[in-house]
């Protein structure tokens, strides 16, 4: 059975399992003290960044989602499923499992060919759907700069193009409804992009990042602090400025290091941003 | 008295996840240790020393771990129900992947890492097959597609094991671990507790020190390149 997430009709929530939003409740920081928001509930569609500084709980948030937290985590938070407390298969079964996690730590360890590991997991899923697997490496290759070809070693493959992949596994293949995404801006893929296609295939997705770009392109901020929840920010197009600004310095940053790569020496005068 | 044996391949992770158990059960059960290894360990210190359980260790030396583990299993009940234990945790170094240390009366826990590759819950068989349930370890580490492949050729060993996916460190999903040592039973008659399954055959010539190479050299259990099947037959 796939789960997907759409618009949210309880009878039809209720009859197939479809997944139509994900609430977090709130639990207590490193002190005990409780966090202070009433429930942060994600939708098809929803983009969320985590922030905060190194220690302050970012990892653990999404660590909570991922495992279904029910009051059994150090942090105290509930997570629920269309309201309620989600059936064991949803949590324990990976390929019912409505949430995929990409952390820099995730890695393919197999010795195959891209398009061999590919049609691996499609035969786990019983997939049948024809031409999925091409379909999922022309994916990846809009979100990479380095063109992976199908015969590819899954091993030789760089940090960029391994991320890419497996954001466009947890797409295509997995079909998660929910992606948490754990810095995936040190592993050089086009984040703006990444976005744009999470949107168009109406998921849910969560980014844990200290990027200025992937926070601003995001619909709401959670703000970490000792290990709780301090405060969720909705910008709602007041940064709009800044938003456009960033990914003009973005793009020109990008170019940079293309020519760099590519052997240039860069000797305009430069510019005022 | 609750028994609980783990075993699985070294560095998989079997005693994060006996810590894990500790720390779950330390403010409600008495827990009490026992490692069985074959020439080093030092968990028994670890833990005594994190926890102040009661913690020993064994070593097994030239005997296979599981034999040492059938051999003081008696003995070991009766200290650690000695000392009024609730939770007793033995953990086997399980190093010839053909042993299953599980006894009758207990929760057998296996523990893989799923690092170790997709195909290694094949080459392990009895260790999966008989235990009752597989933590997977550091499951954080590699691809949702691997994840997914290393749970159906556990499944394909063991179709009716329970498995559950961790990061033993954090312990990230070990809440129906914690369960099924909750729902577990008491040893009822320790006297009538026995191994789940029939051992490797552990008697030949090898083992009483022949060294010599070529089945010409042996009697009792041999085997030659060509012509023979999985059963081993004396000639």
């Amino acid at each position: 059975m796939q789960t997907y997430i759409q618009p949210c009709d309880h009878r039809v929530t209720m009859s197939s399992g479809a997944i139509c939003e994900i609430t977090v409740l709130p639990g207590h920081d490193k002190h005990g003290n409780p966090e202070l928001f009433d429930k942060i509930v994600i939708r098809p569609g929803d983009t969320l960044s985590i922030v905060g500084p190194t220690g302050s709980g970012k990892t653990a948030f999404i660590n909570d989602i991922e495992v279904f937290a029910r009051d059994d985590t150090a942090t105290g938070r509930t997570v629920l499923v269309n309201g309620e407390i989600p059936a064991d298969e949803f949590i324990r079964d990976p390929s019912k499992k409505p949430i995929a996690l990409i952390t820099q730590n995730t890695k393919c360890l197999a010795d195959m060919s891209v398009e061999a590991f590919l049609a691996m997991h499609v035969r786990a899923r019983k997939i049948t759907v024809p031409g999925i697997v091409a379909e999922t490496i022309d994916l990846a290759n809009q979100f990479t700069g380095e063109k992976i070809q199908p015969g590819c070693r899954i091993t030789s493959l760089s940090g960029g193009q391994t991320r890419s992949l497996m954001v466009a596994d947890a797409i295509l293949i997995s079909n998660a409804p929910l992606i948490l995404l754990d810095e995936v801006e040190n592993a050089g893929i086009f984040r703006e992009k990444v976005i744009e296609v999470l949107k168009e295939h109406n998921k849910s997705v969560i980014f844990v990042t200290h990027d200025p770009l992937v926070s601003l392109l995001s619909d709401r901020r959670v703000v970490m602090r000792h290990g709780g929840v301090e405060k969720i920010l909705r910008p709602d197009g007041r940064e709009l400025h800044i938003t456009e600004m960033v990914a003009r310095m973005d793009l020109t940053l990008c170019r940079f290091r293309e020519r760099i790569r590519a052997g240039e020496l860069l000797t305009e005068p430069g510019f005022m941003v | 008295m609750k028994l609980l044996i783990i075993a699985g391949p070294p560095s998989a992770g079997k005693t994060a996840v006996t810590r894990q158990i500790i720390r779950h059960f330390l403010d409600k059960k008495k827990c009490a240790f026992l490692k069985i290894d074959v020439v080093r360990a030092f968990e028994d210190e670890e833990l005594r020393d994190e926890f102040g359980i009661p913690a020993r260790k064994i070593y097994s030396g030239d005997l296979c771990p599981d034999h040492t583990g059938v051999m003081v299993l008696k003995d070991a009940l009766l200290w650690a129900e000695g000392l009024g234990t609730d939770i007793f945790i033995i953990e086997s170094a399980g190093l010839c992947l053909r042993c299953s240390p599980y006894v009758t009366q207990s929760l057998g826990i296996v523990v893989l890492s799923a690092v170790s590759g997709m195909n290694s819950p094949l080459k392990m068989g009895p260790m999966i097959a008989l235990a009752d349930v597989a933590v997977i370890t550091k499951t954080d580490l590699v691809s949702q597609s691997e994840k997914e492949v290393f749970r159906e050729k556990t499944k394909e060993v063991a179709p009716a094991i329970d498995i559950i996916e961790t990061n033993a460190i954090q312990g990230t999903g070990l809440r129906y671990l914690m369960r099924s040592i909750d729902e577990l039973a008491d040893i009822e008659d320790a006297g009538t507790i026995m191994l789940r399954g029939v051992p490797p055959l552990g008697v030949c010539t090898i083992c009483v020190g022949k060294r010599e190479i070529g089945w010409q050299n042996h009697f009792g259990v041999v085997r030659k390149l060509d012509g023979a099947d999985d059963i081993f037959r004396g000639d």
